[in-house]
């Protein structure tokens, strides 16, 4: 008896849903013998951290807190994955919107009308976050330039900046030499709902629906899906493939962009040290893990800030490591990438008695 | 003038000793063909694993190995969710650094003594110091590349063997076929699978040597985060040395420099222009992306493995 992988005929409904939830299972059972190995409790850990991320309303404002740039953050990869264009630059789009956003709360206040500060901040952050997203997106569309390696790099370019800034030209002069801009006047204050979750979140749940519409009920949406499927098709169908990479790409940067513009007016309203976390690296496995499904951007970024969360407490109420989220992050991914070869191919058990085929065995 | 150039290049070569490892580990494992992003998760694993283990044996070269183990681990991880499984290349990368950084920060909280109340920063173990070569460490200048660790003397020898074995034997030859076109190897007779996998665990090994040099040489003990981001620098310099060992050296030493500058700069109290100094990699490397392929499509290709994060499947054909 022996197995090959054969594709199936059509993608698997059933594997598209089994697949996450076995995930997440089995990173739960193989970060509890992480746990038990290292002399800890699995039980009242993962107890302490639901607790941490969802037990009282503090902790529940902080899980939706984090959640906020997990979820623009993923929808603009979402949107970029789609055509199979592996922006892995949201981290650099976020941070430079953060960037705009702060330069004009900062200097324009006293130019232009006060209710203007706000929105003006929110544009910029997401001109700014599609200026950073459009630069690779040209590279590859017109040059054909690997965008993986230029999202990445540019990442690095945006985070430096942003530190050169607060460091430098934009530090506060009053702030006993802290490394962060000074607090943005009132009026670039994004207003909150309730603990510290903003309006960065509303912002998100009306992109992810508007996205939803686009990819799913739209022609622009049909085609961006093409492109990712097969560029030879989308080609005999007409489609402008650099022209649509270019402007799906502004759109995946705008939207990241907005993420950094509302985290720094709505949480830390100044620009310091602390906006680039790595949210945009979690976006790509937010996205991924929603299967670059809008709607379930919103539920996977929730989940996945739960877990950091449900870290930090674990840290102050037992003392351990706050690392165990993202441990958990981790360890859902892998059987999570392992499984996504089920909903593409199957395994078929060949009997011995079948005729041998003229391929060799395959080593899966 | 001339003490100082000595100590700088001396820094230099230092710093740039685990970018070199790990370089040449990245550059073996991009030439069959996979793109592995997991450099930065795979150094910090090998190193917190690595000093965790020579602080509690008091043995150095068992450090090193662990570090080594550590970094074959993951990249047999890669491999195996990359090849056998046909994830995405990019996400499974990413994946190994998101694991990596959250197990080794985890584990430098775990892993310590129980005076230290199991932290593994702040205390200090087994460390591979430098071992100066007698007349030749004292001749300036040049004498800064005696003065080095054992590790740094066998980059040397490291280097021109890597850039050998891929350019000029039979195997060297097969590992980039594979990288180029997967179905002619096939057809050549070269097992995709078994190279893939092989070069991907070998390129983890080296990138985890590079991890253990940094916590048990260049900056002894652990920190977390002691990598500062140099697992990027890797995937920056791969890309600068255009995929070739001999020229991933070059890349080492001008980023190895521009640590050690920073470090003379930080002595002199100025921080503003190293934000520049730091982006100057990054830039750079997109500067040789675009020159690259737009010199490409001028002449015939230059570097880049053709089939680089393409799954193959053999029963797509």
């Amino acid at each position: 008896m022996r197995m090959v992988i054969e594709k199936r005929k059509s993608v698997s409904r059933k594997a598209i849903y089994i697949v996450p939830i076995a995930s997440f299972v089995s990173a739960l059972i193989l970060g509890s013998i992480l746990l038990l190995i290292t002399g800890v409790n699995p039980i009242t850990t993962y107890a302490a951290m639901i607790k941490g991320a969802f037990g009282s309303m503090h902790a529940l404002s902080e899980t939706l807190v984090k959640a906020t740039p997990l979820m623009l953050t993923g929808l603009g990869v979402a949107i970029a994955f789609r055509m199979r264009f592996w922006n892995i630059g949201a981290e650099g789009q976020f941070v430079f919107g953060g960037i705009a956003g702060a330069g004009i709360a900062l200097f324009f206040s006293e130019i232009i009308p006060s209710w203007l500060v706000l929105p003006m901040a929110l544009v910029g952050g997401m001109l700014a976050g599609a200026l950073w997203a459009g630069i690779p997106a040209a590279l590859n569309a017109y040059l054909g330039i690997n965008e993986s390696l230029t999202t990445l790099m540019l990442n690095y370019v945006a985070v430096l900046f942003a530190s050169y800034l607060y460091y430098g030209p934009w530090r506060d002069p009053l702030g006993f030499g802290f490394p962060g801009t000074a607090r943005f006047p009132e009026e670039a204050w994004l207003p909150r709902i309730f603990g510290r979750v903003h309006f960065g979140m509303i912002f998100a749940l009306i992109a992810a629906l508007i996205l939803w519409f686009i990819l799913n009920r739209t022609r622009w949406g049909f085609e961006l899906k093409v492109i990712g499927e097969n560029k030879t098709t989308a080609k005999y169908l007409g489609i402008k493939i650099s022209k649509n990479i270019v402007v799906a790409l502004l759109l995946s940067g705008a939207i990241s962009g907005l993420g950094g513009a509302s985290e720094v007016t709505g949480i830390s309203r100044r620009l310091q040290a602390g906006l680039a976390v790595g949210h945009g690296y979690t976006a790509i496995i937010v996205a991924w893990l929603a299967q670059l499904n809008p709607i379930a951007v919103i539920f996977v970024a929730i989940m996945m800030a739960a877990l950091l969360v449900g870290g930090d407490q674990v840290q102050i109420t037992m003392g351990l490591p706050a690392a165990v989220g993202l441990v958990l992050q981790g360890l859902i991914l892998f059987p999570m990438l392992a499984g996504s070869l089920f909903t593409e191919y199957r395994l078929k058990i060949i009997r011995p008695d079948t005729p041998p085929s003229k391929e060799r065995e395959s080593e899966a | 003038m001339i003490p100082l150039i000595t100590t700088i290049l001396a820094i230099t070569l230092r710093a740039g000793t685990s970018l070199v490892y790990a370089t040449i580990g990245e550059i073996y494992t991009e030439n069959s063909g996979i793109l592995n992003l997991g450099v930065e998760g795979t150094m910090l694993l090998s190193a917190a694993s690595g000093f965790a283990v020579a602080y509690h044996s008091g043995y150095l070269w068992l450090g090193f190995l662990v570090g080594v183990i550590v970094g074959g681990l993951l990249g047999a991880l890669h491999a195996f969710l990359s090849v056998t499984m046909r994830a995405n290349q990019v996400v499974s990368g990413l994946s190994i650094t998101l694991f990596g950084t959250g197990l080794a920060s985890f584990l430098g909280q775990r892993l310590g003594p129980k005076e230290n109340s199991f932290n593994l920063a702040g205390i200090s173990g087994p460390r591979l110091i430098a071992q100066p070569i007698p007349v030749l460490s004292n001749v300036p200048i040049l004498g800064a590349l005696f003065n080095q660790d054992i590790l740094t003397y066998a980059a040397y020898l490291i280097v021109p063997l890597a850039w050998y074995f891929l350019y000029k034997t039979k195997n060297g030859l097969n590992l980039r076929a594979v990288g180029e076109n997967p179905i002619t190897a096939e057809a050549m007779g070269i097992n995709v699978v078994k190279t893939r996998y092989l070069y991907t665990i070998i390129g983890g090994m080296l990138i985890g040597l590079g991890g253990a040099h940094l916590s048990l040489s260049y900056t002894p003990g652990w920190t977390d985060n002691i990598t500062g981001g140099r697992g990027w620098i890797v995937i920056a310099l791969v890309i600068f040395a255009m995929w070739n060992p001999a020229r991933a050296v070059f890349g080492a030493i001008l980023f190895g420099g521009i640590n050690a500058i920073q470090f003379r700069l930080q002595a002199i109290g100025a921080t503003i222009p190293s934000s520049f100094l730091n982006m100057f990699p990054y830039l750079a490397t997109i500067l040789v992306l675009v020159v690259m392929t737009w010199w490409e499509t001028l002449s015939k290709r230059l570097g880049a493995p053709a089939a680089l994060s393409v799954s193959y499947m053999r029963e797509d054909k």
